[in-house]
């Protein structure tokens, strides 16, 4: 028998003319909502003992709700959801604590908030609190708390008893790196003894790793419902194909990125982040990054030879205009920039409806993280004035070449010399 | 029903605990911590006795004690306190909640449950507090005092039904949120409870009978200030409208529960 069975499971938020039909409705008057709005419907699934299934899908395409609906905090609107067994979900840790009570008091509560016995918690309490590991501070009130003691706090609690079915969602960020270890081995082995895991992430990598299967959400619809790999993979590839219909639609023809091995794309790297203006002098069409291999790519390996490349369409008479570059990280702080007047290269005068295609070569001495891109295109004579200026054009990623440990932003690629003088 | 019964009592030590840390937070780090539950009533009914006294006391018949507008104005304040706490509470209760509710799945019959446990023992400090005074003032107990149990419990059915229905509705309708105050107010000084219901002139006397409030105000004082047991009839009517409003805010909240969470 199935753990988890959701039959054509529908939710809609209904709106009326006036709050009064809706009263009335609750009286068996019947009224006509004015404006039906479903936010997911028609989805089928089953779940086993002991799977681990991940939901993946955009933001908004129905996730929360779907979930909300399995916990039980929100009423299908058509269809049902049949449950055997215990759910607990950790969607949001330390719901319901009071600053004043203490980390066992609010314990106390939190547990009969999942209805739990008195006895019942009474039992579990030296678990919760060794889980907990926050020493003394257990028996001193939240207020006192940093925000990771809390997690800890709230974590030990929602898992204190394995549940049949285990909700988490995204961002497990519960305090510092080994506890959050701690966290995941202890959600592995609820799935090695039986329970069944329904976890909710962008985070694809993270979803194939832990989970076998996936159930891909899209506006409201059950996509895919399978293997994870496969799933994932459609998503991405499903997002990646979203994306691109969206920026051709925008003024700026791009048809960036186009079938490419998905080991070199990053699909979560695309959006609409970008800020462009200009005297329409100039329009840049087309901004990729090749890597060492010539092929094109939004993943760079550090220390890799790369190139940012632009198209540039011309549409008034220039003379000796500058193409520039620069990189920023996610804060908005530029790391490198760099233009054609200070690399000493003059590109001549060009006429209306000309191209040119811009290449910077180098080499990225980047540490792994998450980067900006700005390109540019400039009157040589004031340095002011753009003819086409894209702000933020496109993210990038840069990976570690090894599994060597690196902070900040710069790889100054280092030998370590260690001598006894 | 028999449903909501019995998550209420698989839930009940989440509601004795919810109770109990309500009191713990509010009075946590203040030195006097419970006191100033009482001193809060208590200084009402000094500033009103000291401000009115003379001008009413005359008009109080049937007591020859000479505090006996203070020992009125408590027993009306005990009946009114536990009322208009449980409305107010209701009131706003679904709204407060509403990430939890939104959030976490447990039966939502237990929140007006709260409500009216942590009223109730508010009102039993309240009441173990005014027997200390009339103590001191000299009146007299008397075995009449038990009926304010089945009182009481009128009280809280007529106040839970009110309460229930406005605070279901004034989630999806704010402006209940707004108005109830004003007409708690409203109706308070429509109720007699700081003055003697004989200072009304007698054409419009009858208009009392209007406000469920004043049969249970004037049980109080019968029971309270008198020592007599209260009209019966009275009460019987009162105890049967609060039963029907209990029944019928039930019935909505059973009716709404779902739809709440989709607005909140």
């Amino acid at each position: 028998m199935s753990l988890l069975s959701v039959q054509n499971l529908g939710k809609a938020f209904r709106s009326y003319r006036s709050e009064w039909q809706r009263f009335a409705r609750w009286f068996g008057i019947p009224a006509k909502p004015s404006e039906e709005h479903w936010v997911i419907r028609h989805v089928n699934f089953d779940i086993q003992p002991g799977e681990a299934i991940g939901i993946i899908g955009q933001n908004g395409a129905g996730k929360s709700t779907l979930l909300k609906m399995i916990t039980g905090t929100l009423q299908p609107t058509e269809g049902q959801v049949q449950v055997n067994g215990r759910i607990a979900a950790i969607l949001e840790l330390g719901m319901g604590f009071s600053p004043e009570l203490t980390g066992r008091q609010n314990v106390f509560h939190a547990a009969g908030l999942m209805g739990f016995s008195a006895e019942q918690i009474q039992q579990a309490m030296p678990d919760i609190e060794a889980f907990a590991e926050i020493g003394e501070y257990f028996d001193e009130p939240v207020r006192t708390y940093s925000s990771g003691m809390q997690m800890r706090v709230a974590f030990s609690v929602a898992t204190a008893n394995r549940p049949e079915i285990l909700i988490v969602d995204e961002a497990l960020a519960v305090g510092d790196a080994a506890f959050q270890r701690k966290c995941h081995r202890r959600i592995e082995s609820f799935i090695n003894d039986g329970t069944s895991l329904l976890f909710v992430s962008h985070d694809i990598e993270g979803v194939k790793k832990l989970c076998e299967k996936a159930l891909y959400l899209d506006q409201g619809r059950l996509a895919i419902f399978g293997d994870a790999k496969t799933v994932c993979d459609q998503y991405e590839t499903m997002l990646f194909g979203g994306s691109r219909a969206i920026e051709s639609a925008g003024s700026v023809t791009d048809t960036n990125n186009a079938l490419h091995p998905a080991s070199l794309i990053d699909s979560s790297l695309f959006g609409s982040q970008e800020v462009t203006y200009g005297n329409g002098g100039a329009t840049i069409e087309r901004v990729w990054i090749e890597n060492s291999a010539k092929q094109e790519a939004n993943i760079l390996v550090s220390r890799e030879e790369f190139s940012v490349c632009y198209l540039v369409r011309f549409h008034k008479e220039c003379a000796r205009p500058v193409v520039a570059m620069l990189i920023k990280t996610l804060e908005g702080i530029a790391l490198y920039g760099t233009d054609s007047k200070s690399l000493r290269k003059t590109l001549g005068d060009v006429q209306p409806g000309a191209t040119l295609l811009v290449r910077f070569r180098m080499k990225c001495y980047l540490s792994a993280g998450t980067y900006f891109l700005n390109c540019g295109i400039r009157d040589h004579l004031d340095d002011e004035v753009f003819l086409h200026r894209r702000v933020d054009v496109m993210m990038f990623k840069v990976i570690k070449e090894s599994d060597l440990g690196q902070a900040g932003f710069a790889n100054l690629c280092t030998d370590l010399l260690v001598e006894r003088p | 029903m028999f449903g909501m019964l019995r998550s209420l009592w698989q839930y009940r030590h989440f509601v004795l605990s919810s109770i109990r840390n309500e009191f713990i937070s509010r009075f946590a780090r203040s030195k006097l911590g419970g006191l100033w539950m009482i001193i809060n009533p208590l200084a009402q009914v000094a500033i009103y006795a000291l401000i009115l006294s003379n001008v009413l006391a005359a008009k109080l018949p049937g007591i020859d004690n000479k505090y006996a507008y203070a020992i009125y104005l408590m027993a009306g304040l005990l009946a009114w306190t536990l009322f208009s706490e449980i409305i107010s509470r209701c009131l706003n209760l679904f709204i407060e909640q509403g990430n939890l509710m939104k959030k976490m799945s447990f039966p939502r019959i237990t929140l007006p449950v709260i409500v009216v446990g942590s009223c109730l023992f508010n009102n039993i400090l309240l009441f173990v507090a005014m027997l200390g005074i009339f103590a001191l003032l000299g009146h007299q107990f008397s075995a009449a005092m038990l009926w304010l149990i089945p009182l009481t419990l009128a009280v809280v059915m007529l106040a839970l039904g009110i309460g229930l229905i406005v605070g279901i509705m004034n989630v999806f309708i704010r402006d209940i949120g707004q108005a109830i105050p004003i007409i708690l107010q409203v109706w308070f000084w429509f109720t007699p409870i700081v003055y003697p219901e004989n200072i009304i002139p007698e054409d419009y006397r009858h208009l009392l009978n209007l406000n469920p409030m004043y049969p249970i105000t004037s049980a109080y004082h019968q029971v309270l200030v008198y020592g007599n047991a209260p009209s019966l009839d009275s009460i019987a009517i009162i105890s049967g409208i609060a039963l029907v409003l209990m029944l019928l805010s039930l019935f909505l909240f059973r009716r709404a529960s779902a739809e709440m969470v989709d607005v909140l």
